[in-house]
């Protein structure tokens, strides 16, 4: 699985209450999730997203609530991939069975800027970022995992 | 090597002799607890991978807590969207207004967790039951569907971080104080992935509801769970509220722990996180000047009736300072009509605070005290992060419920002078 958009570039402890706000959680649609995707920090994302982009993210990105909601919701934006230092627990479980790649790769999620351009290979577990042309080597998906993300989800396929 | 007390509740329910840090494993669920937010995106991804029936009605408990009494007509929508579900599949453990309260504080008041359980629910907070010695954590929806639909869920069997409680606390230090401290030595991933193992001559004079909040708060270390043996108090608990088989587990005495943190209790100080991370902590006598705009005592962290006797020893005969919104929200019914045999109600009511029915309701922005810009609340519940309870400007301090009270009172972060 290969993949490529620009990065939106966040800090350390991005909570799933910034992600996605219990305000909207009345709904189980994506798009309207998606629509509040990122607001209280960062009120720009949903205008500038384009099909494709990635996440970069500091330490516990996707820390607090087990809502479901978050990676849907980011999934839903348009996002390919997140990229972070490292990640909450749950928001890691949760993006997997719902199809949403997420890769630790603490250097390449550091040494990211807003606005950079990135070519993911999923299955060889490589990440270019071709603006600052660094290429980064992450574990590759178990094969299980990797079927999961493949078919959509855990209860997909 | 020796096994945790965690990973001897995960051996015996994936049917292992033993199991060690890091493994993966499949294993059999004793509850699987979803609510109104949660449950509704599960609902669907039951419907949407073709599963017709659920894996044991008896197992499986929906609790309307966090927009209830809805308070719109999509969160209604949701509700009844659980109700359908419930109905259909003739769930036991369906909780809707009248009989619910907030999730955490109901499963175990009903007796549907105990020691050596293996329990999964669609809320982070599920952590909470390891007060009972049951191993519990919180998941997504998908893994609540694929758990309603087969009985079981995959787990990476977690290293944990064992935490030696010593001595007693001196008066009015709560479990809050102690988890909050916690928090701000090991940080809010500093458990991650892990389980916190607490253990010590500290752990009997922590009340059952004590250990609820600290068990409660371990995800806000990142923990995947939190556990405390089972003593006489654990017991005590257990055998009032639940007729269930139970079994106790202990740690072995060679189990592998990646680091040891010691606590004094009686060295502790009552302990204020501020905005915006749990991490963020600062003793009393440290806070300074903060003037506040609200209370609000109550979520699944700190809406006991211990907690409620608490605030209601301070607040007796006193007045909510001017220009303080108090909210006092008791966690299930039981608890609300405990606490109106009690009396505890009365005080509360005049001291000039209201009392709700039991929600989740503010403690993550629903209703029913929802912050205003700049606006400052002092709040007993789990997360202070941005935005959390309100406008983006909008700040949360968590601490115990003595805490809160106290600052109700003052008008201003602090503790009542005796």
């Amino acid at each position: 699985m290969f993949l490529k958009g620009c990065a939106h570039k966040y800090g350390d402890n991005i909570d799933t209450d910034v992600i996605i706000p219990a305000r909207y959680l009345n709904t189980t649609s994506e798009e309207e999730l998606a629509a509040h995707c990122m607001e209280d920090i960062d009120t720009e994302f949903v205008k500038k997203v384009k099909k494709g982009d990635i996440i970069t993210g500091g330490e516990n990105f996707g820390c607090g609530s087990s809502r479901e909601h978050a990676p849907l919701a980011i999934k839903a934006s348009g996002i390919s991939c997140v990229i972070a230092a490292s990640f909450a627990r749950i928001f890691y479980r949760n993006s997997i069975n719902i199809g949403l790649p997420i890769l630790e790769c603490r250097e390449a999620a550091l040494e990211s800027d807003d606005g950079d351009e990135f070519e993911v290979d999923l299955s060889a577990g490589v990440i270019k970022n071709v603006t600052k042309n660094r290429s980064y080597k992450t574990a590759a998906f178990p094969a299980e995992i990797q079927s999961i993300i493949s078919r959509g989800g855990l209860l997909r396929g | 090597m020796g096994m945790t007390m965690s990973q001897k509740i995960l051996a015996a329910k994936s049917g292992n002799k033993s199991v060690k840090a890091g493994q993966l494993i499949t294993a059999s669920l004793d509850m699987v607890l979803g609510n109104d937010i949660t449950s509704p995106v599960a609902i669907k991804e039951f419907a949407k991978a073709g599963k017709k029936k659920v894996f044991d009605k008896d197992k499986i408990c929906l609790v309307m807590d966090h927009f209830t009494p809805n308070k719109d007509i999509k969160s209604a929508q949701q509700c009844k969207c659980c109700r359908t579900f419930a109905d259909e599949n003739k769930l036991t453990n369906f909780f809707d207004v009248g009989d619910m309260g907030i999730e955490h504080a109901l499963l175990p008041e009903k007796g549907l967790v105990t020691a050596g359980d293996l329990v999964i629910g669609a809320d982070s907070h599920t952590c909470t039951y390891g007060a009972l010695g049951a191993f519990s954590t919180g998941v997504g929806s998908t893994d609540m569907a694929f758990g309603m639909a087969e009985g079981k869920a995959w787990f990476k069997v977690p290293s944990a971080i064992k935490v030696v409680l010593k001595n007693k606390p001196a008066k009015h230090i709560m479990g809050k104080d102690v988890i909050l401290h916690l928090i701000g030595l090991i940080g809010v991933d500093g458990a991650l992935y892990k389980s916190l193992e607490f253990c010590g001559d500290g752990v009997k004079h922590l009340n059952i509801d004590d250990r609820f909040t600290i068990c409660n708060m371990a995800i806000e270390a990142g923990a995947k769970n939190g556990i405390f043996p089972v003593d006489e108090v654990a017991l005590d608990y257990i055998k009032e509220h639940s007729d269930k088989p139970y079994t106790v587990y202990e740690a072995d005495a060679d189990a592998e722990y990646e680091r040891v943190v010691e606590i004094d209790l009686s060295a502790l100080k009552s302990t204020v996180s501020f905005p915006h991370l749990p991490s963020n902590t600062k003793t009393i006598d440290e806070v300074g000047d903060v003037k506040i705009d609200q209370v609000v005592i109550g979520s699944c962290t700190n809406g006991h009736i211990s907690d409620l006797r608490v605030a209601a020893q301070v607040l007796k005969g006193k007045k909510v300072a001017k220009g303080v919104r108090a909210i006092i929200i008791p966690a299930t019914n039981a608890i609300y009509l405990q606490a109106m045999k009690e009396g505890l109600l009365e005080i509360f009511i005049n001291a000039g605070a209201v009392v709700s029915t039991p929600t989740c309701g503010p403690c993550l922005g629903g209703h029913m005290g929802i912050l205003a810009e700049n606006e400052r609340c002092v709040a007993t519940t789990n997360r202070n992060f941005l935005g959390r309870m309100g406008h983006i400007t909008s700040e949360i301090y968590l601490a115990s419920p003595y805490v809160a009270a106290c600052s109700a009172v003052l008008g201003k972060i602090g503790v009542v002078k005796e």
